[in-house]
Protein backbone atom coordinates (compact mmCIF):
# COMPACT_ATOMS: atom_id res chain seq x y z
CA UNK A 1 0.00 0.00 0.00
CA UNK A 2 3.03 2.53 1.05
CA UNK A 3 5.12 1.89 -2.16
CA UNK A 4 2.02 2.15 -4.69
CA UNK A 5 0.96 5.44 -2.67
CA UNK A 6 4.67 6.47 -3.70
CA UNK A 7 4.23 5.56 -7.03
CA UNK A 8 1.00 7.58 -7.41
CA UNK A 9 2.58 10.40 -5.86
CA UNK A 10 5.71 10.63 -8.37
CA UNK A 11 3.35 9.95 -11.25
CA UNK A 12 1.01 12.90 -10.32
CA UNK A 13 4.53 15.05 -9.98
CA UNK A 14 6.18 14.17 -12.84
CA UNK A 15 2.98 14.25 -15.03
CA UNK A 16 1.28 17.63 -14.04
CA UNK A 17 3.06 19.08 -10.74
CA UNK A 18 7.01 19.31 -12.17
CA UNK A 19 5.40 19.07 -15.82
CA UNK A 20 9.05 18.86 -17.75
CA UNK A 21 8.31 21.08 -20.70
CA UNK A 22 7.02 23.97 -18.50
CA UNK A 23 8.32 23.99 -15.10
CA UNK A 24 11.66 22.20 -16.03
CA UNK A 25 11.69 23.60 -19.68
CA UNK A 26 13.24 20.64 -21.29
CA UNK A 27 11.68 19.37 -24.77
CA UNK A 28 10.97 22.47 -25.30
CA UNK A 29 12.73 22.02 -29.13
CA UNK A 30 9.84 19.56 -29.91
CA UNK A 31 7.27 21.85 -27.98
CA UNK A 32 7.67 24.62 -30.37
CA UNK A 33 8.41 22.32 -33.49
CA UNK A 34 5.60 20.03 -33.54
CA UNK A 35 3.26 21.62 -31.97
CA UNK A 36 1.05 22.86 -35.26
CA UNK A 37 -1.60 20.84 -35.36
CA UNK A 38 -3.28 18.18 -33.04
CA UNK A 39 -2.40 14.42 -34.51
CA UNK A 40 0.88 15.08 -35.15
CA UNK A 41 1.58 16.68 -31.70
CA UNK A 42 -0.03 13.37 -30.31
CA UNK A 43 2.23 11.26 -32.09
CA UNK A 44 5.19 13.18 -31.22
CA UNK A 45 4.13 12.60 -28.07
CA UNK A 46 3.31 9.13 -28.09
CA UNK A 47 6.84 8.20 -29.77
CA UNK A 48 8.50 10.58 -26.54
CA UNK A 49 6.71 8.69 -24.05
CA UNK A 50 7.84 5.22 -25.38
CA UNK A 51 11.35 6.36 -26.20
CA UNK A 52 11.14 7.64 -22.79
CA UNK A 53 10.11 4.53 -20.40
CA UNK A 54 12.72 2.18 -22.23
CA UNK A 55 15.40 4.72 -21.84
CA UNK A 56 14.64 5.35 -18.50
CA UNK A 57 14.49 1.48 -17.38
CA UNK A 58 17.59 1.06 -19.07
CA UNK A 59 19.51 4.03 -17.73
CA UNK A 60 18.28 2.55 -13.95
CA UNK A 61 19.66 -1.17 -14.69
CA UNK A 62 22.71 0.80 -15.33
CA UNK A 63 23.68 2.99 -13.18
CA UNK A 64 22.21 0.58 -10.47
CA UNK A 65 24.41 -2.48 -11.13
CA UNK A 66 27.22 -0.49 -13.49
CA UNK A 67 27.99 3.13 -12.83
CA UNK A 68 27.01 4.11 -9.10
CA UNK A 69 29.94 3.94 -6.84
CA UNK A 70 30.01 0.82 -5.56
CA UNK A 71 27.94 -0.76 -7.81
CA UNK A 72 27.84 -4.77 -7.95
CA UNK A 73 28.29 -6.09 -11.40
CA UNK A 74 31.24 -3.14 -11.91
CA UNK A 75 32.73 -3.67 -8.21
CA UNK A 76 32.50 -7.60 -9.15
CA UNK A 77 34.73 -6.98 -12.78
CA UNK A 78 37.21 -5.22 -10.64
CA UNK A 79 37.92 -7.41 -8.34
CA UNK A 80 38.33 -10.09 -10.49
CA UNK A 81 41.09 -8.14 -12.15
CA UNK A 82 42.52 -7.48 -8.97
CA UNK A 83 41.20 -4.22 -7.97
CA UNK A 84 40.37 -3.38 -4.24
CA UNK A 85 38.34 -1.44 -3.05
CA UNK A 86 34.61 0.02 -4.43
CA UNK A 87 34.25 0.91 -8.13
CA UNK A 88 33.21 4.24 -9.04
CA UNK A 89 32.68 4.95 -12.98
CA UNK A 90 30.13 7.82 -12.95
CA UNK A 91 33.10 9.63 -15.35
CA UNK A 92 31.26 7.71 -17.78
CA UNK A 93 27.61 8.54 -16.79
CA UNK A 94 26.66 10.91 -19.40
CA UNK A 95 28.22 8.81 -22.57
CA UNK A 96 26.11 5.72 -21.19
CA UNK A 97 22.92 7.52 -20.95
CA UNK A 98 23.11 9.10 -24.42
CA UNK A 99 24.54 5.83 -25.94
CA UNK A 100 21.13 4.60 -24.16
CA UNK A 101 19.05 7.07 -25.57
CA UNK A 102 20.62 6.37 -29.35
CA UNK A 103 20.24 3.37 -28.85
CA UNK A 104 16.55 3.28 -27.88
CA UNK A 105 15.73 5.53 -30.58
CA UNK A 106 17.08 3.47 -33.24
CA UNK A 107 15.71 0.24 -31.35
CA UNK A 108 12.15 1.55 -31.54
CA UNK A 109 12.53 3.19 -35.26
CA UNK A 110 13.39 -0.44 -36.41
CA UNK A 111 10.27 -2.12 -34.53
CA UNK A 112 8.07 0.46 -35.56
CA UNK A 113 8.86 -0.06 -39.30
CA UNK A 114 8.76 -3.87 -39.38
CA UNK A 115 5.73 -4.00 -37.72
CA UNK A 116 3.46 -0.88 -38.00
CA UNK A 117 4.20 0.78 -41.65
CA UNK A 118 1.85 3.01 -41.70
CA UNK A 119 2.80 4.87 -38.11
CA UNK A 120 6.48 4.89 -39.08
CA UNK A 121 5.10 6.91 -42.23
CA UNK A 122 3.48 9.69 -39.82
CA UNK A 123 6.51 9.72 -37.78
CA UNK A 124 8.88 10.77 -40.18
CA UNK A 125 11.11 12.45 -39.35
CA UNK A 126 10.36 12.91 -35.65
CA UNK A 127 11.49 9.45 -34.72
CA UNK A 128 15.45 10.11 -35.27
CA UNK A 129 14.86 13.81 -33.93
CA UNK A 130 13.88 12.01 -30.46
CA UNK A 131 17.73 10.93 -30.18
CA UNK A 132 18.39 14.97 -29.19
CA UNK A 133 15.57 15.67 -27.03
CA UNK A 134 16.10 17.01 -23.94
CA UNK A 135 13.31 15.60 -21.90
CA UNK A 136 14.46 11.94 -22.14
CA UNK A 137 18.10 12.71 -20.94
CA UNK A 138 16.56 14.79 -18.24
CA UNK A 139 14.75 12.12 -17.02
CA UNK A 140 18.04 9.87 -17.00
CA UNK A 141 19.98 12.18 -15.01
CA UNK A 142 16.66 12.55 -12.26
CA UNK A 143 16.65 8.60 -11.69
CA UNK A 144 20.68 9.28 -11.57
CA UNK A 145 19.81 11.62 -9.05
CA UNK A 146 17.55 9.63 -6.76
CA UNK A 147 19.39 6.79 -7.24
CA UNK A 148 23.31 7.97 -6.38
CA UNK A 149 21.55 10.98 -4.14
CA UNK A 150 19.92 8.91 -1.88
CA UNK A 151 20.77 9.33 1.74
CA UNK A 152 20.27 5.57 2.58
CA UNK A 153 19.76 2.91 0.50
CA UNK A 154 16.55 2.11 1.67
CA UNK A 155 15.54 5.62 0.26
CA UNK A 156 17.65 4.37 -3.36
CA UNK A 157 15.02 4.29 -6.32
CA UNK A 158 13.84 0.89 -7.46
CA UNK A 159 12.66 -0.07 -11.28
CA UNK A 160 9.07 0.35 -10.65
CA UNK A 161 9.92 3.72 -9.32
CA UNK A 162 12.06 5.10 -12.36
CA UNK A 163 9.33 3.09 -14.78
CA UNK A 164 6.83 5.35 -13.22
CA UNK A 165 8.75 8.47 -13.52
CA UNK A 166 9.71 7.90 -17.10
CA UNK A 167 6.11 6.77 -18.67
CA UNK A 168 4.26 9.45 -16.35
CA UNK A 169 6.98 12.11 -17.22
CA UNK A 170 6.12 11.10 -20.97
CA UNK A 171 2.61 11.33 -20.24
CA UNK A 172 2.60 14.99 -19.01
CA UNK A 173 5.55 15.97 -22.41
CA UNK A 174 2.24 14.74 -24.20
CA UNK A 175 -0.73 16.85 -22.46
CA UNK A 176 1.81 19.53 -22.77
CA UNK A 177 2.20 19.12 -26.15
CA UNK A 178 -1.07 18.50 -27.27
CA UNK A 179 -2.55 21.15 -25.43
CA UNK A 180 -0.37 23.69 -27.15
CA UNK A 181 -1.40 22.09 -30.71
CA UNK A 182 -5.46 22.67 -29.54
CA UNK A 183 -4.40 26.15 -28.95
CA UNK A 184 -2.54 26.78 -31.64
CA UNK A 185 -4.85 25.51 -33.82
CA UNK A 186 -7.34 28.25 -33.34
CA UNK A 187 -4.24 30.87 -32.93
CA UNK A 188 -4.43 30.17 -36.74
CA UNK A 189 -7.49 31.94 -37.19
CA UNK A 190 -6.36 35.13 -35.21
CA UNK A 191 -4.48 38.56 -35.83
CA UNK A 192 -1.49 37.83 -34.42
CA UNK A 193 0.98 41.05 -34.78
CA UNK A 194 3.45 39.85 -37.50
CA UNK A 195 6.67 39.66 -35.52
CA UNK A 196 5.20 37.57 -32.69
CA UNK A 197 3.93 34.97 -35.48
CA UNK A 198 5.34 31.78 -35.12
CA UNK A 199 7.64 31.22 -31.93
CA UNK A 200 6.96 33.96 -30.49
CA UNK A 201 3.18 33.28 -29.64
CA UNK A 202 3.74 30.22 -28.90
CA UNK A 203 6.16 31.02 -26.18
CA UNK A 204 4.00 33.85 -25.15
CA UNK A 205 1.01 31.11 -24.96
CA UNK A 206 3.13 28.68 -23.37
CA UNK A 207 3.76 31.56 -20.65
CA UNK A 208 0.08 31.90 -19.61
CA UNK A 209 -0.03 27.71 -19.24
CA UNK A 210 2.93 27.62 -17.50
CA UNK A 211 0.82 29.95 -15.19
CA UNK A 212 -1.78 27.46 -14.68
CA UNK A 213 0.33 24.40 -14.25
CA UNK A 214 1.68 26.57 -11.74
CA UNK A 215 -1.18 26.44 -9.24
CA UNK A 216 -0.40 22.19 -8.94
CA UNK A 217 1.70 23.08 -6.89
CA UNK A 218 0.85 21.96 -3.62
CA UNK A 219 -1.06 19.38 -4.69
CA UNK A 220 1.42 16.57 -3.79
CA UNK A 221 1.10 17.21 -0.30
CA UNK A 222 -2.17 17.22 -0.06
CA UNK A 223 -2.62 13.82 -1.84
CA UNK A 224 -0.47 12.37 0.55
CA UNK A 225 -2.21 13.60 3.10
CA UNK A 226 -5.18 12.55 1.75
CA UNK A 227 -3.16 8.52 1.34
CA UNK A 228 -1.41 8.07 3.81
CA UNK A 229 -3.94 5.98 6.27
CA UNK A 230 -4.42 7.60 9.71
CA UNK A 231 -1.87 5.76 11.85
CA UNK A 232 -4.38 4.41 14.23
CA UNK A 233 -7.81 3.91 13.04
CA UNK A 234 -9.72 1.97 15.07
CA UNK A 235 -13.40 1.70 13.77
CA UNK A 236 -15.10 2.24 10.71
CA UNK A 237 -17.27 5.22 11.91
CA UNK A 238 -13.89 6.90 13.68
CA UNK A 239 -12.40 6.07 10.28
CA UNK A 240 -14.46 8.07 8.18
CA UNK A 241 -14.80 10.92 10.62
CA UNK A 242 -11.16 11.14 9.94
CA UNK A 243 -11.45 10.70 6.79
CA UNK A 244 -13.63 14.29 6.47
CA UNK A 245 -10.85 15.55 9.29
CA UNK A 246 -8.39 14.70 6.58
CA UNK A 247 -10.15 16.81 3.78
CA UNK A 248 -10.57 19.24 5.74
CA UNK A 249 -7.38 20.07 6.67
CA UNK A 250 -6.38 19.34 3.21
CA UNK A 251 -8.79 22.39 1.93
CA UNK A 252 -7.34 24.42 4.76
CA UNK A 253 -3.99 23.98 3.25
CA UNK A 254 -4.64 24.21 -0.71
CA UNK A 255 -6.14 27.77 0.81
CA UNK A 256 -2.90 28.80 2.43
CA UNK A 257 -0.54 27.54 -0.39
CA UNK A 258 -2.66 29.35 -2.76
CA UNK A 259 -2.09 32.30 -0.81
CA UNK A 260 1.19 32.28 -0.02
CA UNK A 261 1.17 31.95 -3.89
CA UNK A 262 -0.64 34.57 -4.55
CA UNK A 263 1.94 36.94 -2.15
CA UNK A 264 4.53 35.73 -3.92
CA UNK A 265 3.62 36.97 -7.29
CA UNK B 1 35.77 22.39 -50.04
CA UNK B 2 35.17 26.03 -49.00
CA UNK B 3 31.26 26.75 -50.12
CA UNK B 4 29.05 29.17 -48.04
CA UNK B 5 30.51 31.98 -45.93
CA UNK B 6 34.25 33.08 -45.34
CA UNK B 7 35.30 32.28 -41.84
CA UNK B 8 35.26 36.03 -40.44
CA UNK B 9 31.90 36.39 -42.46
CA UNK B 10 30.85 33.06 -40.43
CA UNK B 11 32.09 34.24 -36.91
CA UNK B 12 29.80 37.73 -37.81
CA UNK B 13 26.93 35.74 -38.79
CA UNK B 14 26.74 34.01 -35.76
CA UNK B 15 26.91 37.13 -33.34
CA UNK B 16 24.11 39.36 -34.95
CA UNK B 17 22.04 38.04 -38.26
CA UNK B 18 21.88 34.44 -37.61
CA UNK B 19 21.79 34.66 -33.52
CA UNK B 20 21.34 31.24 -32.15
CA UNK B 21 18.79 31.92 -29.84
CA UNK B 22 16.85 35.00 -31.59
CA UNK B 23 17.35 33.70 -35.39
CA UNK B 24 17.70 29.94 -35.28
CA UNK B 25 16.09 29.50 -32.36
CA UNK B 26 18.43 26.74 -31.36
CA UNK B 27 19.01 25.80 -27.61
CA UNK B 28 15.78 26.84 -26.33
CA UNK B 29 16.35 24.73 -22.34
CA UNK B 30 18.91 26.63 -21.62
CA UNK B 31 17.46 29.70 -22.29
CA UNK B 32 14.83 29.31 -20.81
CA UNK B 33 15.75 27.30 -17.90
CA UNK B 34 19.22 29.25 -16.42
CA UNK B 35 18.07 32.43 -17.14
CA UNK B 36 16.94 33.87 -13.92
CA UNK B 37 20.37 35.34 -12.71
CA UNK B 38 23.08 36.83 -15.07
CA UNK B 39 25.67 34.43 -13.03
CA UNK B 40 24.07 31.53 -13.63
CA UNK B 41 23.46 32.69 -17.50
CA UNK B 42 26.85 33.70 -17.75
CA UNK B 43 28.63 30.83 -16.50
CA UNK B 44 26.39 28.08 -18.78
CA UNK B 45 27.68 30.32 -21.88
CA UNK B 46 30.76 29.51 -21.09
CA UNK B 47 30.42 26.35 -20.70
CA UNK B 48 28.52 25.94 -23.98
CA UNK B 49 31.07 27.97 -25.72
CA UNK B 50 33.63 25.33 -24.26
CA UNK B 51 31.93 22.41 -25.68
CA UNK B 52 30.48 23.83 -28.81
CA UNK B 53 34.24 25.04 -30.16
CA UNK B 54 35.84 21.85 -28.77
CA UNK B 55 33.29 19.69 -30.26
CA UNK B 56 33.73 21.81 -33.61
CA UNK B 57 37.24 21.61 -33.48
CA UNK B 58 37.02 17.85 -33.09
CA UNK B 59 34.64 17.24 -35.84
CA UNK B 60 36.18 18.97 -38.34
CA UNK B 61 39.46 16.88 -37.85
CA UNK B 62 37.39 13.52 -38.44
CA UNK B 63 35.31 14.60 -40.79
CA UNK B 64 36.47 12.83 -43.68
CA UNK B 65 35.88 9.23 -41.57
CA UNK B 66 32.10 9.78 -40.79
CA UNK B 67 29.74 7.57 -42.20
CA UNK B 68 26.34 9.18 -43.22
CA UNK B 69 24.08 6.92 -40.40
CA UNK B 70 26.26 6.83 -37.85
CA UNK B 71 27.20 10.68 -37.97
CA UNK B 72 24.80 12.03 -34.84
CA UNK B 73 25.95 9.71 -32.55
CA UNK B 74 29.32 10.72 -33.20
CA UNK B 75 28.25 13.86 -32.67
CA UNK B 76 26.66 13.55 -29.55
CA UNK B 77 29.49 10.77 -28.27
CA UNK B 78 32.11 13.55 -28.72
CA UNK B 79 29.85 16.41 -27.28
CA UNK B 80 29.01 14.46 -24.11
CA UNK B 81 32.97 13.84 -23.43
CA UNK B 82 33.36 17.48 -23.58
CA UNK B 83 30.56 18.11 -21.36
CA UNK B 84 31.50 15.73 -18.70
CA UNK B 85 35.37 17.49 -18.81
CA UNK B 86 32.86 21.05 -18.16
CA UNK B 87 31.01 19.31 -15.48
CA UNK B 88 33.83 17.85 -13.73
CA UNK B 89 35.57 21.53 -13.82
CA UNK B 90 32.43 23.40 -12.84
CA UNK B 91 31.75 20.45 -9.50
CA UNK B 92 35.82 21.46 -8.80
CA UNK B 93 36.05 24.69 -9.04
CA UNK B 94 32.65 26.48 -8.70
CA UNK B 95 30.45 23.86 -6.84
CA UNK B 96 27.36 26.27 -5.91
CA UNK B 97 27.05 27.39 -9.54
CA UNK B 98 27.26 23.62 -10.28
CA UNK B 99 24.84 23.08 -7.46
CA UNK B 100 22.44 25.53 -8.76
CA UNK B 101 22.88 24.67 -12.90
CA UNK B 102 22.19 20.88 -11.77
CA UNK B 103 21.06 18.68 -14.76
CA UNK B 104 20.94 21.75 -16.84
CA UNK B 105 25.00 21.39 -17.59
CA UNK B 106 24.27 17.30 -18.80
CA UNK B 107 21.74 18.88 -20.78
CA UNK B 108 24.24 20.82 -22.74
CA UNK B 109 24.61 17.35 -24.73
CA UNK B 110 20.87 17.61 -26.23
CA UNK B 111 21.40 20.87 -26.85
CA UNK B 112 20.46 21.34 -30.50
CA UNK B 113 22.62 24.90 -31.33
CA UNK B 114 26.15 22.52 -30.47
CA UNK B 115 24.57 19.06 -33.14
CA UNK B 116 23.12 22.20 -35.79
CA UNK B 117 26.56 23.59 -35.73
CA UNK B 118 28.35 20.19 -36.33
CA UNK B 119 26.15 19.24 -38.62
CA UNK B 120 25.89 21.99 -40.79
CA UNK B 121 29.37 23.61 -40.53
CA UNK B 122 32.18 21.54 -38.70
CA UNK B 123 31.29 18.41 -40.46
CA UNK B 124 31.80 19.93 -44.16
CA UNK B 125 34.48 22.47 -43.77
CA UNK B 126 38.09 22.45 -42.22
CA UNK B 127 39.04 23.24 -38.93
CA UNK B 128 39.90 27.30 -39.26
CA UNK B 129 36.79 27.54 -40.40
CA UNK B 130 34.43 25.28 -37.98
CA UNK B 131 36.95 27.70 -34.81
CA UNK B 132 35.21 30.80 -36.17
CA UNK B 133 31.79 29.69 -36.90
CA UNK B 134 31.37 28.22 -33.42
CA UNK B 135 33.22 31.53 -31.31
CA UNK B 136 31.00 33.52 -32.87
CA UNK B 137 27.63 30.95 -32.39
CA UNK B 138 29.19 30.98 -28.50
CA UNK B 139 29.30 34.71 -28.24
CA UNK B 140 25.75 35.05 -30.44
CA UNK B 141 24.63 32.35 -27.50
CA UNK B 142 26.04 34.36 -24.87
CA UNK B 143 24.53 37.49 -26.20
CA UNK B 144 20.85 35.91 -26.31
CA UNK B 145 21.39 34.52 -22.73
CA UNK B 146 22.32 38.07 -21.45
CA UNK B 147 19.27 39.83 -22.87
CA UNK B 148 17.33 37.20 -21.34
CA UNK B 149 18.97 37.21 -18.20
CA UNK B 150 19.25 41.09 -17.89
CA UNK B 151 15.74 41.54 -18.41
CA UNK B 152 14.52 38.62 -16.28
CA UNK B 153 17.06 39.23 -12.74
CA UNK B 154 16.12 43.07 -13.11
CA UNK B 155 12.51 42.63 -13.28
CA UNK B 156 12.36 39.92 -10.55
CA UNK B 157 14.69 41.21 -8.15
CA UNK B 158 16.18 44.93 -8.95
CA UNK B 159 19.81 43.87 -9.39
CA UNK B 160 22.19 42.60 -12.30
CA UNK B 161 25.20 40.57 -11.67
CA UNK B 162 24.19 40.66 -7.94
CA UNK B 163 24.82 44.62 -8.03
CA UNK B 164 22.06 46.54 -6.93
CA UNK B 165 20.14 48.60 -9.25
CA UNK B 166 17.56 50.35 -7.53
CA UNK B 167 19.24 51.73 -4.73
CA UNK B 168 17.13 54.61 -3.44
CA UNK B 169 13.66 52.07 -3.61
CA UNK B 170 14.95 50.10 -0.81
CA UNK B 171 17.41 47.23 0.16
CA UNK B 172 17.30 44.54 -2.79
CA UNK B 173 14.48 41.98 -2.69
CA UNK B 174 11.99 44.33 -0.55
CA UNK B 175 10.71 46.96 -2.63
CA UNK B 176 11.32 46.07 -6.50
CA UNK B 177 10.19 42.80 -6.47
CA UNK B 178 8.29 40.54 -9.55
CA UNK B 179 8.86 36.93 -8.69
CA UNK B 180 6.79 35.85 -11.28
CA UNK B 181 9.58 36.88 -14.23
CA UNK B 182 12.18 34.57 -11.81
CA UNK B 183 9.69 31.57 -12.14
CA UNK B 184 9.19 29.58 -15.16
CA UNK B 185 6.22 31.55 -16.76
CA UNK B 186 8.60 34.72 -16.36
CA UNK B 187 10.71 32.67 -18.70
CA UNK B 188 8.40 32.09 -21.56
CA UNK B 189 6.78 36.07 -21.63
CA UNK B 190 10.26 37.46 -21.41
CA UNK B 191 11.50 34.92 -24.45
CA UNK B 192 8.28 35.69 -26.67
CA UNK B 193 8.21 39.17 -26.25
CA UNK B 194 12.34 39.56 -26.64
CA UNK B 195 11.35 37.73 -29.99
CA UNK B 196 9.10 39.50 -31.45
CA UNK B 197 11.33 42.61 -30.50
CA UNK B 198 14.13 40.76 -32.51
CA UNK B 199 12.13 39.87 -35.10
CA UNK B 200 10.86 43.78 -35.19
CA UNK B 201 13.92 45.16 -35.44
CA UNK B 202 14.89 42.16 -38.38
CA UNK B 203 12.09 43.10 -40.20
CA UNK B 204 12.88 46.85 -39.78
CA UNK B 205 16.28 47.13 -40.87
CA UNK B 206 15.43 44.45 -44.13
CA UNK B 207 12.52 47.14 -45.10
CA UNK B 208 15.76 49.83 -45.12
CA UNK B 209 17.75 48.09 -46.88
CA UNK B 210 15.33 47.51 -49.62
CA UNK B 211 14.34 50.98 -49.63
CA UNK B 212 18.12 51.81 -49.87
CA UNK B 213 18.42 49.47 -52.75
CA UNK B 214 15.41 50.47 -54.47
Amino acid sequence: MEYITELLLIAVGAAIINNFVLIYFVGICPFIGVSRRVDMAFGMGCAVTFVMAIAGTLSWIFTYYVLRPDAPLATAVYHLFGGEGPSDLSILNYLVYIFVIASSVQLVEMYVRKFFPSLYKSFGVFLPLITTNCAILFACLYILKMVVGADTPAQMWDLGQSLTLSVFAGLGFTLAIVIMAGIREELDLCDVPKPLRGAGITLLVAAILAMAFMAFAGVNKNLMNLLTPAPAAASTTDDAGKKSQTAETTNADTNETQITMQGAK
Amino acid sequence: MSDGPAPLERFWNGILPENPVYRQILGMCPTLAVTATMKSAMTMAAATGFVLICANIITAMIRNQLKAHLRILVFVLTIATFVTIADRVLAAYMYDMSKQLGPYIPLIIVNCLIICRCEVCASKQGVWTAICDAVGNSLGFALGLASMATVREILATGSWFDIHMFWLAGTPGEKFRWALMALPPGAFLTLGFLLGAGNWIGDAMAGKKKAQAA
